[in-house]
């Protein structure tokens, strides 16, 4: 399992963990059954705190994404669909919201963000019609 | 320090103080170290870290307040409350003439408790040789072979005087994960002491902040974050200056966007900005050194990155 801890960002280090394990789970590269790695190991792996990967686990159990049993470690809770639509959401709104932040930022209305959207989606559909920007 | 569960205190220094001649070195430093928790001491060179740890210790007298480690002042009962400590110094003293053997055998006599499976395991992990003289170890070597005769008694306290100071970065892994992994297996307690906020921020349950002697913060580091928060807004006219916010620390900007950095809680803050008709742009909680920066109005990291 591949987590990678930022403290450059501001975002709490268990956090991080429960997001990208949220995200390895949405995108089926974590599927139910799978075994995570101990609190001890997976903290030596990153160099953090074992209480805060302890902590990560705890909001993914009590998410309902891992299943915890003493002696026998923590796995991705069976159920836990990587189509679950409700989690894909979760994921998208948290990336929609960075983008409007942006945007905001960058003086553009919402308007025009669902403009440019569209845009950069009907191209994407048709990405043969490479533009030649260079030349104009 | 907010209390959630049953804990124990481990160490304790009250209203301490210490005077060099004139120097103040530390000045009414209260704090205290809770079992099974890993405290960051973090200040610039010279901010006392070294003469709080040397305080605990009972290798220096306080000139005021007290000290209690395990409950017991270090200078009257120091055979109760050494036996208990791993300390790793920042000048790493060990007798240079020393091969390894010699130096584990040498530590080993003075702690019943020397647990010499957990010796060899150690000095795997660290690929260090028992042939080795301690004179001819790189830095990184000398640190290992520090820990490890620090940790070889499985002390309930260790205390770490700047553990990866000066250590590349792979080294550094290599100390700190030793330092984790004996936290994980054993509850043990840890104060260490760091300039370097980024190791701080990934181990560190709590943080105590220290500028020329005196503690400016300290607490749970979740806690301290958690009360900072950098607010960028836009105002609605230009100003020469940032406006005055509730508990404004630090502000950087012109005319109409500015990026302050507070802690006067945020709603106060977002209240006070609607007031001005401020926008808010964007708000986050900053990294630990932007904190220290803005209380201590200092980098830390000073000889070294």
């Amino acid at each position: 399992m591949m987590i990678h801890i930022s403290t450059r960002n501001g975002v709490p280090i268990y956090l991080q963990i429960v997001q990208q394990i949220r995200h390895q789970i949405a995108s089926g590269r974590l599927r139910p059954g799978d075994e995570l790695p101990p609190i001890r190991t997976l903290a030596q792996q990153l160099v953090i705190n074992p209480n805060t990967v302890a902590r990560a686990y705890r909001e993914l159990e009590s998410a309902g994404l891992i299943t915890s049993k003493v002696g026998a470690g923590s796995r991705i809770a069976e159920g836990v669909s990587p189509l679950a639509r409700r989690e894909r959401m979760r994921i998208l709104n948290e990336v929609i919201d960075g983008l409007l932040a942006e945007a905001h930022q960058l003086n553009f209305s919402d308007d025009e963000v669902v403009e440019a959207l569209q845009q950069r989606a009907h191209g994407m559909r048709e990405p043969v019609a490479e533009e030649e920007t260079d030349h104009d | 320090m907010t209390e959630r569960f049953a804990t124990e205190t481990i160490f304790e220094p009250q209203g301490l103080s210490r005077r060099f001649g004139r120097k103040q070195a530390l000045s009414n430093v209260t704090l205290t170290g809770t079992k099974g928790r890993i405290l960051g001491l973090v200040g610039a060179n010279g901010a006392g870290k070294t003469t709080l740890i040397k305080l605990l210790l009972g290798l220096l007298r306080p000139s005021a307040g007290t000290v209690r480690v395990f409950g017991k002042d270090p200078i009257a009962k120091p055979e109760e409350v050494l036996a208990r400590i791993g300390y790793l110094s920042e000048e790493r003293e060990m007798p240079g003439w020393m091969r390894i053997h010699e130096l584990i055998r040498y530590v080993k006599a003075f702690y019943p408790q020397w647990d010499d499976a957990y010796a060899a395991e150690l000095l795997d992990t660290f690929g260090l040789d028992l042939r080795d003289k301690v004179r001819t170890l790189s830095r990184g070597q000398r640190a290992k072979a520090g820990l490890l005769i620090a940790l070889a008694y499985r002390p309930e306290l260790l205390l770490l005087d700047e553990p990866s100071s000066g250590l590349d970065v792979v080294v550094r892994r290599d100390i700190l994960s030793a330092i984790i992994r004996s936290v994980a297996d054993e509850g043990r307690t840890v104060l260490f002491s760091s300039h370097l906020l980024d190791e701080v921020e990934r181990i560190a349950d709590d943080v105590a902040i220290i500028q020329q002697g005196r503690l400016v913060a300290s607490g749970p580091l979740d806690e301290i974050k958690e009360a900072h928060r950098r607010i960028t807004f836009r105002l609605p006219t230009p100003q020469d200056h940032c406006p005055e916010l509730p508990g404004l620390l630090m502000s950087e900007g012109d005319r109409d966007t500015w990026s302050a950095l507070c802690n006067g809680g945020h709603e106060a803050c977002r209240a006070a900005l609607a007031q001005l008709d401020a926008q808010i742009l964007d708000e986050s909680v900053p990294p630990l050194e932007d904190i220290i920066i803005a209380r201590t109005g200092k980098t830390l990291e000073g000889d070294e990155s």
